[in-house]
């Protein structure tokens, strides 16, 4: 998988290697800005509010 | 190898002394085959005998093609060794390539390339939760702290333009606040057992998005206002978040919890907690417990979750106003020469 993308990347390795840390830099990104706060309502540890129901 | 070094110094040695000859630089750029000729002018420098000069013409010739193997690593300053240099060296990186290209076509079959993928995946999905945890633990807090300190300033900010510091008809009695839309913010908490430099925002709604997880604590929508008679009720995260509430558990009664608002401060002071299942609304009532009493207190209350890192029960502390202060007069003693309240710019 990872194989596959690296043999895909362009450049000698050390312009792979930047444009993998780019990469990874997004994915983290994109989490923790748009993933994360959407799950995290549904985590266990996060209600403190007392509601009907709750 | 180390037995070809000795004669690669010598023919280093050797083609050395060419520069300083008068056959000048134009004889290097044809490489190293014009080695005999550049023994020739060695062999002329004084010093030199005419019998060791052919050998030394043969040495250099050997050496030269040595040196061209094996010096590539580190380039030699000859000019004719550079040519030779170039040469070996370039031939040694195809045969590099040769070898990266192998590896490249390794093959792998379906079953160990799926099996490969498969570990990939788990691999990223385990820095995915890791990075899940450090995300909740670590940088919700950060984040929330720092929209905490922007909501703050704000707070003061529009606070100190517009000033409504009239003192009251009668000063003994609170001033009560006024509400605000949900979602915006309207006090300033301190509460001196967490902490001196411990403060944090009030806004209106118990929403986790934008209130709990971004502007502090949050007021429930059904409750009494600051200073009003009734139950002045308020939820806060225990983890993460900025973790308003977090030492919730480390109250003692006679504890100051002073809130500030546009008006003044309205200090409540802890009286009890108690643990309760989290649909025990009637802890938010204007006599908590008792939701059929109408109440004369003015009774703030504060919800955290309970146990920590858990949504099972929620901690309750319960506090009574006790002191109340117009903006106009200055901050209470209990919280005016804190670090949160400096920090905060209340001085102002």
């Amino acid at each position: 998988m990872y194989g596959l993308l690296w043999r895909a990347l362009p450049g000698p390795w050390i312009v792979k290697l930047l444009i993998c840390l780019v990469l990874i830099a997004a994915a983290v990104y994109v989490l923790m800005e748009y993933v994360f706060p959407v799950i995290a309502p549904h985590m266990p540890f996060n209600d403190a509010t007392i509601e009907e129901g709750g | 190898m180390r037995t070809g070094s000795g004669p690669v110094h010598q023919a280093a040695a050797h083609t050395q002394a060419l520069p300083a000859s008068p056959a000048g630089p134009g004889g290097f750029g044809s490489g190293p085959r014009h080695a005999g000729p550049g023994t020739g002018l060695v062999g002329s420098a004084p010093g030199h005998s005419a019998p060791t000069a052919g050998g030394a013409t043969a040495q250099s010739v050997f050496a030269a093609s040595a040196a061209s193997q094996t010096a590539y690593g580190n380039p030699p300053p000859g000019g004719g060794q550079t040519a030779g240099g170039a040469a070996a060296a370039s031939a040694a990186g195809s045969k590099r390539t040769d070898r990266k290209r192998q590896t490249e076509y390794e093959p792998l079959g379906p079953v160990r390339g799926t099996i490969r993928a498969f570990g990939e995946l788990c691999i990223t999905a385990g820095m995915v939760l890791i990075l899940f945890v450090v995300w909740q633990l670590w940088w919700t807090d950060i984040a929330a702290n720092k929209d905490n300190e922007v909501l703050a300033d704000q707070l003061i900010t529009e606070w100190r333009d517009n000033p409504d510091n009239e003192l009251p008809d009668d000063p003994d009695t609170p001033y009560v606040a006024e509400p605000v839309d949900e979602n915006s913010g309207f006090g300033i908490m301190y509460v001196p057992r967490f902490g001196d430099d411990y403060y944090r925002t009030v806004a209106e709604g118990v929403s986790l998005e934008p209130v709990l997880n971004r502007m502090g604590v949050g007021r429930y929508p059904s409750s009494a206002m600051p200073g009003e008679v009734g139950n002045f009720a308020i939820a806060g995260h225990r983890v993460t978040y900025g973790k308003p509430l977090n030492q919730i558990h480390q109250l003692r009664p006679g504890d100051d919890i002073v809130v500030q608002t546009a008006d003044g401060y309205y200090t409540y002071t802890f009286r009890n907690f108690e643990i309760v299942l989290p649909d025990a609304t009637e802890v938010l009532s204007a006599v908590p417990m008792l939701p059929d009493y109408k109440g004369k207190d003015r009774i703030m209350t504060l919800t955290a979750c309970n146990p920590m890192f858990s949504a099972r029960e929620r901690y309750v502390a319960y506090a009574e106003l006790t002191d109340w202060t117009p903006a106009g007069d200055g901050a209470p003693e209990s919280i005016a020469d804190s670090p949160a309240y400096d920090k905060v710019g209340g001085e102002a």
